[in-house]
């Protein structure tokens, strides 16, 4: 480690990184079933490459991370694990990344069905203008659900499975846009939820959010990944520490001879070796705070 | 101060509140050219009720809305050409609905910007057909060849509830090319650009973020319209569909041309009847008496009061929702 | 990576059911299309193939509209032509400054004061109001006075062109962003200045379209001539005594008459009447695309 320049800077700056107050168990445990093995992936929009051969396994029943800073792709490589990059007109992805060992990408794939596996929460929450009940119900109504009786048990099992139960079930047919920030995110996490999903992806679910309902959140994805894997893309490197057992830190690469940016995947693997003993300089610069 | 227009305010070595005469003067003009719509409205509103007083107060209210159209015998009952203007809008509105919403929904949702001129360019070219070129088409065309049709088709349903009263033949096998339906129709492909570039404007508005929250759930495309992007759209799409609905009421020569010009209340679509701007242009030349006179721009008053409501609906609709929009955004 | 999808997942499509009402949607909306298709075309064919046998360049230009009963290829439709294009252009004249300068007063002047935004919801409301009442309107406060002419019938146009302009104006000066307003005014320009040599060209592509298809639109017509020039059969050079044609009410009168010299000529001035209001259609987007071409 380098000893800090200046001695006013070595009274408020350690020249150890912090110990990690986690309650993620040591990465010492073995990973269980891979479930995206994400292999040689490059993204491009158009012309441009937002990221450039990519690879990383995601594993069962883990919360892992992509941290990184802006532009470094890891939101566009979030999105092509669920193929919502489909909607963006002239997006295109090279390499493989398979899913339980079947191709994302190949021929046949519907993306409805890959999206039905594998859901997504978004960084602003956006309850649909419905009521509560409806909210959660729209997934498995539209997955043929009829039964009043059923629906009414998923919507239950989703918003307890969420966090939310006890506050909204008196008043499941008010609207879900007059929750609060961080009500209407759960809210959006129980209707994620509330058709099964496989994998949850999150693409920066507490950014939008006050740190009380952060931390509730938090709290809630430690719960979930009992039952779920989740992806998490996060600007808070701290939530990673608390919540995430694994890591990946993406880095933006610029070309100055040809003017160009890509994202890059520096370095992955379990949070407290990330944290605390990273391999590669640049992902030691951007967790101890020097850039990013 | 100087009263120089081409000096600008500031220039002056001292700072003078009072501005150059040319920028006051500018202002007045606007001002006044702005007045002119209010001014042109009220005298709109005036001058014809003062022309048709003679019709309302000979005929009484009763008179007015009575069945009976006579002007052979000073009868000028309106009831019926209301009847036919609200029934061909309405046909028009059934027809022109779901094209529009389907148009506007493949504008919006299925066609990849890029591509989506060819389609506008069709809406467009629709819309700036004269109403008149629509007319003579209908007269000399539509007419004829949808007589062959309404004749079959009344035969085949002839006798059977509702929709004997509706397609079927009036007494026995009279059917006509002529016809509110035939009118409902034109109106309907001339009101079609109008409802489909207002709901295209409207369902543009939708947040991309409700239309990935359902996709991200595994909707399909239908799917997400239905959940999404339709209940936002309610309201505008109302609003939009009364706009439409105000126009048809008002078209007049289009409409002169294909509906046949025969004072009727019928429940058979199929046959000849006539509207409030159709009977007014079509008889115009030959008022010259005071009353009838009286009686047809009488109901051009009727016309004007009628789509003045309709229009005031659908801007109170579409500005509720507009506010709404902006106020969860 | 294999290609196959192993047995454990399933990728392929959502059930039957649901990807058929997807398939099935998008169907009928191409479907809908294509009734707005059918009628365009269908009407189109009718005019160019009809109306192109009689067209010709005396039709467009000799002054004395023939009786019904004669042939097409006597005498001409050119009184019309001339009327329709000095009526419209005349009312055009009247309209379009107006308009302009109303729109004028709405966005630059008026602000959110009451006035303001009653005349911006009247010239709304007025839009709507239906041409045949504009001519009806025209009828009862001028021709009772001073008898049918060509101006009554610009009037009637002017009246139904003016709210149009002021609509599309307003919007087209709503875009122009408020930092080149403020860059001017800050180099000493009066209100009237900043909008006459700022606000204005910056709009005027936009402002240029929005009148030339408010032109298209008032060429087209006829409800509101027929109560204001009487046609007529012969060119009237004064626009303002005497009765007038034009191109519209030459089609709506030809268009019952039982004679085919007489459908025939209502033909060729329907194809002349797309004609010149398709022209104007293409050259307003010109007009745009030229002026969007640097976008500000």
């Amino acid at each position: 480690m380098e000893q800090p320049e200046q001695d006013v800077v070595e009274q408020t700056v350690s020249t150890r990184l912090p110990r990690l107050e986690t309650t993620v168990k040591a990465s010492s445990t073995t990973p269980g079933t891979t479930i995206f093995d994400v292999s040689n992936v490059s993204i491009y929009y158009g012309a441009f490459k937002a990221v450039t051969d990519v690879s990383l396994p995601i594993y069962e029943h883990e919360v892992t991370a992509f941290i990184g800073s802006s532009g470094s792709g890891k939101s566009t490589v979030l999105r092509a694990l669920n193929r919502m990059n489909d909607l963006v007109p002239g997006a295109r992805l090279e390499g493989t990344m398979t899913y339980r060992d079947a191709d994302l990408y190949g021929r046949g794939v519907s993306a409805t069905a890959v999206r039905r596996r594998i859901g997504m929460v978004f960084q602003k929450p956006n309850p649909f203008p419905k009521s509560i009940y409806d909210n959660v119900a729209y997934g498995p109504r539209i997955n043929g659900q009829r039964n009043k009786a059923k629906l009414d048990e998923i919507v239950e099992r989703s918003l307890r499975g969420a966090a939310l139960w006890d506050e909204v079930k008196n008043r499941l047919r008010q609207s879900g846009l007059a929750l609060s920030g961080g009500q209407a995110q759960r809210l959006c996490i129980a209707r994620t939820i509330a058709v099964e999903p496989d994998v949850v992806l999150m693409d920066e679910p507490a950014s939008a959010l006050d740190p009380i309902a952060t931390l509730a959140v938090e709290d809630l994805i430690r719960e979930l990944k009992q039952n779920y894997t989740i992806v998490i893309v996060t600007h808070n490197m701290q939530q990673a520490t608390r919540i995430s057992d694994r890591t990946a830190f993406f880095s933006v690469l610029t070309d100055a001879k040809n003017d160009t940016r890509t994202g890059v995947l520096v370095e992955h693997g379990p949070t407290q070796q990330i944290f605390e003993d990273p391999q590669d300089s640049r992902t030691q610069a951007y967790v101890t705070g020097r850039i990013g | 101060m100087q009263a120089d227009p081409a000096t600008p305010a500031g220039s002056a070595s001292h700072l003078s509140p009072r501005r150059p005469f040319g920028d006051r003067a500018f202002q007045v003009l606007a001002l006044a050219s702005g007045l002119l719509v209010l001014v042109i409205l009220v005298l709109i509103a005036i001058t014809m009720s003062q022309q048709s007083t003679q019709w309302f107060t000979t005929a009484g209210w009763s008179g007015i809305f009575s069945i009976d159209w006579d002007p052979a015998n000073n009868k000028f009952g309106a009831l019926t050409f209301v009847y036919g203007t609200v029934i061909t809008s309405v046909i028009a509105i059934v027809v022109a609905y779901p094209v529009s919403m389907g148009v506007s929904l493949l504008l919006t949702e299925v066609v990849p910007r890029r591509w989506s001129q060819p389609i506008v360019y069709v809406i467009d070219l629709l819309a700036v057909v004269p109403s008149v070129v629509w007319g003579l088409w209908g007269f000399l065309v539509l007419n004829p060849w949808l007589q062959t049709i309404y004749a079959h088709v009344a035969s085949a349903v002839n006798g059977i509830w509702i929709l004997g009263n509706l397609f079927g033949p009036l007494n026995g096998n009279y059917v006509s090319g002529e016809s509110f339906f035939t009118a409902g129709l034109v109106l309907a492909i001339m009101i079609t650009p109008i409802v489909t570039s207002l709901s295209r404007e409207v369902m543009a508005t939708v947040p991309s973020t409700d239309k990935e929250g359902a996709y991200a759930l595994g909707a399909t495309r239908w799917e997400m319209i239905r959940g999404v992007v339709w209940p936002h759209s309610q309201v505008g799409i109302v609003g939009a569909t009364l706009l439409g609905l105000g126009r048809a009421m008002g078209e007049t020569i289009a409409v002169a041309l294909v509906v046949g010009a025969s004072p009727t209340i019928s429940s058979h679509l199929f046959v000849p009847g006539y509207t409030m701007p159709a009977v007014i242009a079509l008889q115009f030349g030959e008022a010259t008496v005071g009353e009838f006179r009286a009686a047809l721009i009488g109901m051009g008053v009727l016309l004007f009061a009628l789509t003045i409501i309709v229009n005031l609906s659908a801007r109170g609709v579409v500005g509720r929702n507009a506010r709404r929009m902006r106020g969860t955004a | 990576m294999t290609a196959t999808t192993p047995h454990q997942v399933d990728l392929r499509e959502p059930s039957g059911w649901r990807r058929a009402k997807n398939q099935f949607a998008t169907g009928a909306m191409w479907f809908t299309f294509l009734c707005l298709l059918v009628p365009l075309g269908f009407v189109l064919v009718t005019v160019i193939a009809k109306g192109a046998s009689a067209i010709s360049w005396q039709f467009l230009t000799n002054g004395t509209i023939p009786p019904n009963i004669l042939p097409a290829n006597v005498g001409g439709m050119g009184a019309a032509v001339i009327g329709t294009l000095e009526i419209t252009g005349f009312a055009a004249v009247m309209a379009i400054p107006l308009g302009i300068l109303g729109a004028v007063y709405i966005n630059e002047y008026g602000g959110n004061r009451p006035l303001s935004r009653l005349i911006s919801f009247l010239s709304d409301v007025m839009t709507g109001v239906p041409s045949i009442v504009m001519g009806l309107f025209v009828f009862t406060i001028w021709v009772l006075h001073f008898g049918y002419s060509g101006l009554a019938g610009s009037f009637s146009l002017a009246c139904l062109m003016l709210p149009i302009v002021i609509r599309s104006s307003y919007e087209m000066l709503r875009l122009v962003p408020n930092h080149l307003r403020e860059a001017s005014y800050a180099l000493g320009a009066t209100k009237a200045r900043v909008t006459l040599t700022v606000v204005l060209p910056t709009a005027v592509g936009g402002i240029v379209s929005g009148a030339l298809l408010a032109i298209a639109r008032a060429a087209g017509e006829t409800a509101p001539l027929i109560f204001t020039i009487l046609t007529v059969e012969a060119t009237n050079p004064d626009l303002f005594h005497g009765a007038d044609t034009a191109l519209s009410t030459q089609i709506f009168t030809n268009a019952t008459q039982p004679y085919t010299g007489a459908t025939d000529r209502a033909w060729g001035s329907a194809l002349t009447l797309i004609a010149i209001a398709f022209i104007l259609m293409i050259v307003a987007r010109l007009v745009t695309a030229r002026f969007n071409r640097y976008p500000r």
